[in-house]
């Protein structure tokens, strides 16, 4: 293992990191607003609402997000016609928006059910207690639920954050360039497999552990007030 | 602890299982490992058996070797860092001989020369080009250069499909850099379906590959447009790859392949299955 | 679209018997994987619980590194690196030539690391979650501690193991189909196969995604059993 391959292929690994992080956070955000609209849904409790979204969840978490974008890149891609008819065939034409929606209804999928279950355990007292103040039902939820499941959310979300990062390494398979597409591209110019994925790993690995950090510290910032109040920490001298 | 006894265990068992196979200096057993996803060179059949012309000529040579012959497949993009570390013995999958692949593997003489060309909507600028079995030769610069010139204006723009870590990709990231799109696919069949789905213009790779898909229905309106180009980045044809070190093995298959060559089975399979004759000339 | 339909038929040119089989294929991986990522996961918890500090970072430091690296790197990691390291030992060993794994051994191993990461994570928090006064009174009986491992912790650690190992088989039933790129074939692959050859993508992935879900609910059933038999006597909370 020479260092001066690392130097090398490192900076051109790092290329490859903006449309890593511009799929990871398109997905998740996209996903993140889609997954909350099917929580919040599902809190209807009307079956004609909740058995599809049933039935979509079961789908994305029951099959491989490789099968996934392999069906809606290639799979769809035989509908080309049928998709010009309905405008959409200049979103299925681009690579990168299959990704994309591909990756987004994935972590949708995942994400709704981690909200719909952070909403279910806000103690019910704590619901009650709004409305016997007068609150409506939308001011509980923005007010009591939302903050109170979102915090609750927030590890499990965290994971499932770290997942998607790990996920875009499949957009490769669709022609597009991130790291691991380029780390391809460079083990096909070198043919030195084990050097180029380490490096390629590293990035990855680098790159989540920020994100562990910053959210656990959200979550500490977060959960302030159940703690005790730094000042009774203080060792006595 | 008792943690380090287990993992000892662990350790000398998948050592005491590994230590079964080892190689000697002329082979009695070897695996051969193709692509199996580039029809009609080598494919995969329903049944999960790979098929084709080199899958073909692999059995003969073996024969011809007096040696039990293996076939597996492996993604195209893996094939050379999996040979390095010793996952099979042999590369036959429509590989050519480039002085780049020199550098890191071994090659036996070509078993064939195949053209590389380009293949387009038949109402399209190249498209009324028409195919022609005229050969350019990448080291004729002149007339290589004219050639490309020729092509460069009428696919400027375009979207062009071609296999990664293959010579195809070399050959437009050299010559047409910066005036096609070109989008890299893992295998030939998937740059195949986005024709097909209309998300490339057009596609570089074998002639005789191009034609085997231009053939099926749903490219009716396609066509294989303009010259072939060989040697240069293309290299010396297709040749079957192996380990440098493994010397007694290249010895066998080259005499092997002088005997197909010489009664005629490499024209045999050619022509039975590229429907052209790619054997090399002597 | 419907005339195509017969490919997935039994018999001459169908696909349903090379699917079938692949989803086998995809089965025995996935438990083979599980398995070993169960022993795996139970070293590394018992590791970490253990109070040694150098093993406890070594267990630390591997799920971390597999938790945060894209399962597709580490794949391709232990296929390439894997043998290199192999024949290196073979040759320390005296082996000549090249040691190497079949691609279902090789497979095996990867889902059983990547998994590991994720077990260790669930027994870890499973043996925290067992009361220690139960250990205490064991040891007060002065039970040897292989007949309180047998009698005590083994079995509420199942109990409270149980549904973090139903996420963790169904991590690794979607990660099998990964193991398509190291040349094996099991569903996913077969799936490439079959749309490449007969450019039907649709068909194919949309086959291979309904035998993923068949299996992925079946197999989720029997781990809601086994959930309920474990909780039985439990009151639900």
């Amino acid at each position: 293992m020479d260092f001066a391959f690392f130097a090398e292929i490192v900076p051109k690994l790092l290329a490859g990191l903006p449309l890593t992080l511009e799929l990871a956070g398109t997905s998740i955000l996209l996903g993140g607003i889609l997954a909350l609209t099917l929580a919040l849904a599902q809190r209807l409790r009307q079956p004609w609402i909740d058995w599809p979204i049933r039935g979509f969840v079961a789908l994305f978490r029951g099959t491989p997000l490789l099968v996934q974008i392999f069906l809606i890149y290639y799979g769809l891609g035989q509908f080309r016609l049928t998709l010009q008819e309905l405008g959409l065939w200049g979103l299925f034409r681009e690579p990168y928006w299959c990704a994309i929606l591909a990756l987004t209804l994935n972590t949708t999928a995942y994400g709704s059910e981690i909200l719909r279950g952070a909403m279910q355990s806000v103690p019910i007292g704590q619901i009650e207690a709004a409305q016997a103040f007068g609150m409506t039902r939308l001011m509980t939820l923005r007010r009591i639920v939302l903050p109170i499941a979102l915090r609750q959310a927030l590890p499990s979300y965290g994971n499932e954050i770290i997942l998607m990062v790990k996920g875009t390494s499949l957009a490769s398979i669709v022609t597009l360039m991130e790291v691991t597409g380029i780390a391809q591209g460079i083990i096909s110019q070198t043919y030195r497999a084990v050097e180029v994925f380490v490096c390629a790993g590293a990035i990855y690995l680098i790159l989540n552990f920020i994100i562990t950090r910053t959210l656990g510290r959200l979550e500490h910032n977060l959960s302030r007030h159940l703690r005790p109040a730094s000042g009774f920490a203080t060792s006595p001298t | 602890m008792k943690l380090l006894p287990i993992a000892c265990l662990a350790a000398a068992l998948s050592i005491g299982a590994a230590l079964s196979a080892s190689a000697e200096d002329a082979p009695k057993k070897i695996t051969i490992a193709t692509e199996g996803a580039y029809a009609p060179w080598n494919f995969t059949t329903a049944d999960g058996k790979p098929d084709g012309m080199e899958v073909e000529l692999a059995r003969n040579l073996c024969e011809r070797m007096k040696v039990e012959c293996t076939i597996i497949t492996q993604d195209w993009d893996g094939l050379i860092p999996a040979l390095t570390v010793g996952k099979f013995d042999v590369i036959m999958a429509s590989m050519f001989i480039t002085d780049k692949r020199l550098e890191v593997i071994d090659f036996t003489q070509p078993y064939a020369i195949d053209p590389s060309g380009f293949a387009v909507a038949k109402d399209s600028p190249l498209g009324a080009l028409a195919g022609s079995s005229e050969k350019i030769k990448l080291e004729d610069e002149a007339p290589a250069k004219a050639a490309i010139d020729k092509i460069k204006p009428l696919i400027a723009g375009k979207v062009v499909g071609v296999q990664a870590a293959t010579s195809n990709l070399e050959f437009l990231k050299k010559y047409f850099d910066g005036s096609v799109e070109i989008r890299e696919y893992k295998t030939t069949e998937q740059h195949d379906l986005d024709l097909a789905a209309g998300r490339v213009d057009a596609l570089f790779a074998q002639q005789t590959a191009l034609a085997a898909t231009l053939a099926k229905p749903e490219f009716s309106g396609y066509t294989v447009a303009g010259p072939g180009f060989v040697g240069g980045v293309f290299g010396r044809g297709t040749g079957a790859g192996l380990r440098k070190q493994d010397t007694a093995l290249k010895a066998m298959l080259n005499k092997a392949i002088d005997e197909a060559i010489a009664d005629g089975t490499v024209k045999k399979l050619s022509l039975k299955w590229l429907k052209t004759d790619v054997t090399p000339p002597k | 679209m419907l005339d195509s339909l017969g490919l997935l038929g039994f018999g001459d040119g169908g696909w349903a018997e090379a699917l079938l089989s692949a989803a086998l294929v995809t089965l025995l991986l996935s438990i083979a994987g599980f398995m070993v990522g169960s022993v795996i996961g139970a070293l590394a918890a018992s590791a970490r619980v253990s109070g040694s500090r150098p093993l406890g970072l070594l267990a630390d430091a591997y799920s971390t590194v597999f938790r945060g690296v894209p399962d597709l790197l580490t794949i391709y990691l232990l296929y390439f690196g894997g043998s290199m390291a192999l024949t290196a030992v073979g040759h320390w060993f005296g082996a000549e030539g090249f040691v190497g794994l079949p691609a279902f051994a090789t497979g095996t191993t990867a889902i059983g690391i990547i998994s590991g990461a994720y077990q260790a994570e669930v027994f870890r928090g499973a043996y925290i979650a067992i009361d220690r006064g139960q250990i205490e009174a064991a040891r007060a009986y002065g039970m040897p501690p292989a007949l309180m491992l047998r009698r005590v912790i083994a079995p509420q650690l199942m109990r409270h193991a149980i549904p973090g190992l139903g996420n963790g088989w169904q991590l690794v039933l979607k990660d099998s189909a990964l193991i398509s790129v190291i040349g094996l074939v099991e569903l996913m692959r077969q799936a490439q196969i079959g749309a490449g050859s007969t450019r039907e993508p649709f068909l194919f992935y949309t086959a291979a995604a309904a035998l993923y879900l068949a299996i992925a609910s079946t197999t989720g059933l029997l781990f809601k059993r086994a959930e309920r038999r474990a909780l039985r006597g439990f009151r639900r909370v």
